[in-house]
């Protein structure tokens, strides 16, 4: 399926003798070579289905470059991408006749040439043809975004903004541990609500943006209320056991899902805001405002939870229960109480970080929440299963994590990466980072 | 008007399909670890994988002849068996669900990045591995059976050599379970203290049967590549979770709750499947539209593994003395 890509590195003449094969097989068949990658598995990649393609020619000083990565992006989160090659040709198939965003990536060029300024992205629509020939013009020049400590300092910020929006989520999760002991599967869910209603309430019903995400907040949280409600105490009055409500938790998570699919369908569509130009720069990092204040919610909230765990007596009584139940339950502490606040706290912040990792991906559909559930996770494992602060520090090496390592891993295998740490720290540091021993026994 | 005889039709195939064979494999595997062991692995489609590309890659990249690719996924299962064990097996059970589950992720990322493209063949998969296989079937061709069940020669080859391994491992999985090391088994699933004070090494064993319960789920994804591609893309999660509602369907502890199970799973999803498209078809279900249809049976597996949990935690053919949920 990928032919351009995968020959890429080899020596020049298999190349051609593959070219030669892959051009007949092209005449024979009438398939387009052009591999469509779609990010996320749900959606389907039928390259031949496209009739619409857009095409085009890479050259420098009339020398033809090839690898050079062209993405394009376009509606419905469709994203594909192919390498230009031995004579600087590349093509892409598309599946509508609509606009699309054509993005040359400049890591792919030579030492010494770069796309002419602002012009790495082009946005292209079709005209009367099927065939559409889109250009990128070059230079001699040194790019700026190349300088190793530069993009270091980008991926920072990505990754402490991707931390703190992990963190919101985690340490829902992490304290609903805490004091219930369930590994509540269906947290995911509880992601995915908060962006689900924050599309309807400020998309589809056309709600300003502050109102939209207040509704969704405190939606999320009457969601957690009425799960605790409606499913959890109850199952913790029967007296089931912890591993058969973490299978209900999988139940659960598997029903709300495809519920979402089921009324939302498959497709991914945008928050307002989302497609918002960078054009906050501060030293070489560029962000939307969108993405500021995407982390200074998230500071801001993380810091009142804090406050709130460590200097109100609900707070208190939340760590206490979470410490130790039957000895908080004979001081007085009303335990189910505490629980059902922490389920309200936890599922609206779970519906904070949906919004906000909406925002971050970016995008809205029905599964957002899973792809990041073993994130969550990891962080929670990191810092410590049932401890707040444990979770935030989690979710931030997490974070930076998955976004420092795609300066060497390629993005598609950035997730592998944070995976594999949490089974080394697990090896090492079973108790996690700020955990104590006593928990893993 | 709806055809009836071709829902049933339909549904009946599945009662001797070889994905039905493939799951009820993987499910006997995880009858080991969860029913019988009390380890939450829920990295069995990881398993599966491996089985997969396994045996697909042996054959494809390496030219290798089918017993040498069965042998190199059971390999690549029982590596991947020692890297989850060696972490976790000593810690609580949910250290083991997270980390395997971790790495049933890892191993279905990487299967489907595009740096490995070359041997995996990235989102698009593997296809072309079913020549040695094909070979290797003493049936002439031809087309036989009867109503439902009429398959060509390759057809039934699958489902030959499915159903036989299913049987043949849920006979050595009852043997072993009536073993000394199948006791020592069920001992550490009802209290691990105590088997450890009788002088075993409750961690050796508690491995044996991590590797033992993979190898079977190992064979269960080469059964059910057979009839198909190899796509990444069947090896989510959810993958690791219908092997649950199965397992829990049937029963966790028992021999033949897991084939069962998938037997009854298969049947009833594909006749509900079926009924629910061609009622929409037929504009009995006016809110809902075919895509819908299709996802109808996702949320239904979903209630269904809360509702037993809750309800029926042994299965169908459990005992409640014997029940996995012992902590």
């Amino acid at each position: 399926m990928e032919p351009t890509q995968s020959v890429a590195k080899r020596s020049p003449r298999r190349w051609l003798v593959l070219l030669g094969i892959l051009l007949s097989a092209l005449t024979l068949s009438g398939i387009a070579a052009s591999p469509a990658m779609a990010d996320t598995v749900s959606t389907e990649d039928s390259t031949e289905e496209f009739e619409y393609f857009f095409t085009g020619n890479v050259t420098f000083d009339d020398e033809p470059l090839e690898g050079v990565r062209i993405t394009v992006e376009g509606a419905d989160d469709f994203e594909a991408e192919t390498e230009t090659d031995a004579e600087g040709r590349w093509r892409i198939g598309v599946p509508e006749k609509g606009e699309y965003e054509l993005t040359l990536d400049e890591d792919t060029l030579p030492e010494g040439v770069v796309v002419a300024e602002g012009q790495a992205t082009i946005t292209s629509e079709f005209g009367l043809t099927k065939l559409k020939a889109v250009n990128f013009f070059l230079g001699e020049g040194q790019r700026t975004t190349t300088d190793f400590g530069a993009q270091v300092l980008i991926r920072f910020i990505n990754g402490l903004n991707f931390g703190l929006l992990l963190a919101l989520a985690a340490i829902g999760l992490s304290l609903i541990f805490g004091t219930t002991g369930l590994s509540n599967f269906a947290h995911a869910e509880m992601v995915t609500f908060g962006a689900l209603m924050m599309l309807t309430f400020g998309v589809d019903l056309a709600f300003p943006i502050w109102l939209a995400i207040i509704i969704a907040i405190v939606l999320s949280a009457a969601l957690g209320w009425t799960l605790d409600a409606v499913i959890w105490k109850p199952l913790r009055r029967r007296g089931v056991g912890l591993i058969q409500l973490m299978i209900v938790s999988i139940g659960l998570s598997l029903a709300i899902r495809y519920i979402y699919q089921f009324i939302y369908g498959g497709s991914t569509r945008q928050l307002p805001g989302a497609t918002l130009a960078s054009d906050i720069h501060l030293g070489p990092v560029s962000m939307s405002w969108v993405d500021l204040a995407s982390m200074i919610t998230s500071v801001v909230v993380l810091a009142a939870v804090a406050y709130f765990l460590l200097r109100t007596r609900i707070g208190k009584a939340t760590r206490a229960v979470s410490d130790n139940a039957s000895l908080a339950a004979a001081s007085g502490i009303d335990v189910d109480r505490v629980i059902r606040i922490v389920w309200v706290m936890g599922a609206a912040l779970a519906g904070l970080s949906g919004i906000l990792w909406a925002y971050f991906r970016p995008g809205v559909s029905w599964d957002m929440g899973f792809q990041i559930l073993l994130l969550i996770f990891a962080a929670v494992t990191l810092g410590g299963l049932g401890t707040a602060f444990g979770a935030l520090v989690g979710s931030i090496i997490v974070g930076l994590f998955i976004e420092m390592s795609t300066l060497w891993l390629p993005s598609d295998m950035k997730y592998v990466g944070a995976l594999v740490v949490l089974i080394l720290v697990l090896l090492f540091r079973p108790q996690g980072i700020l955990g104590r021993r006593e928990r893993i026994g | 008007m709806i055809d009836w005889i071709q829902i049933f039709s339909n549904a009946a195939q599945e009662l001797i399909s070889p994905t039905t064979a493939a799951y009820a494999l993987a499910a006997l595997g995880l009858a080991i670890h969860f029913g019988y062991t009390g380890l939450l692995n829920f990295g069995q489609a990881g398993f599966m994988a491996l089985g997969a590309y396994g045996y697909a890659i042996s054959i494809l990249s390496f030219g290798f002849p089918v017993w040498g690719a069965v042998l190199i996924g059971i390999a690549a299962s029982v590596v991947f068996a020692l890297i989850l064990g060696i972490p976790t097996l000593r810690l609580r059970a949910d250290y083991l669900a997270i980390v395997t589950i971790a790495a049933a992720e890892i191993l279905r990322l990487t299967f489907t990045t595009n740096t490995f493209a070359d041997i995996t063949g990235s989102a698009s998969g593997l296809q072309g591995y079913k020549g040695g296989f094909a070979d290797l079937n003493p049936i002439p061709s031809g087309t036989y059976g009867f109503g439902p069940f009429t398959y060509n020669a390759y057809d039934w080859w699958i489902r030959i050599v499915g159903w036989g391994l299913v049987v043949l491992l849920a006979l050595v999985t009852w043997l072993i379970m009536r073993s000394p090391w199948g006791r020592v088994i069920k001992g550490i699933r009802e209290d691990e203290d105590a088997v450890r004070a009788l002088g075993k090494n409750v961690y050796s064993y508690k491995m044996q049967s991590l590797i033992l319960g993979g190898v079977y789920g190992t064979l269960g994804g080469m059964i059910f590549i057979l009839p198909r591609s190899v796509v990444p893309a069947n090896y989510q999660t959810s993958l690791t979770f219908f092997v649950y509602a199965i397992l829990l369907l049937g029963g966790a502890a028992t021999i033949l709750g897991p084939v069962i199970g998938s037997v009854i799973f298969w049947v009833l999803l594909s006749f509900f499947s079926g009924f629910v498209a061609r009622a929409v078809e037929a504009g009995w279900l006016p809110f809902m539209s075919q895509v819908q249809a299709g996802q109808l049976r996702f949320i239904l597996v979903g209630i269904a593994i809360m509702l037993i949990v809750i309800f029926r935690p042994q299965g169908i053919f459990g005992n409640k003395k014997e029940l996995a949920f012992v902590k």
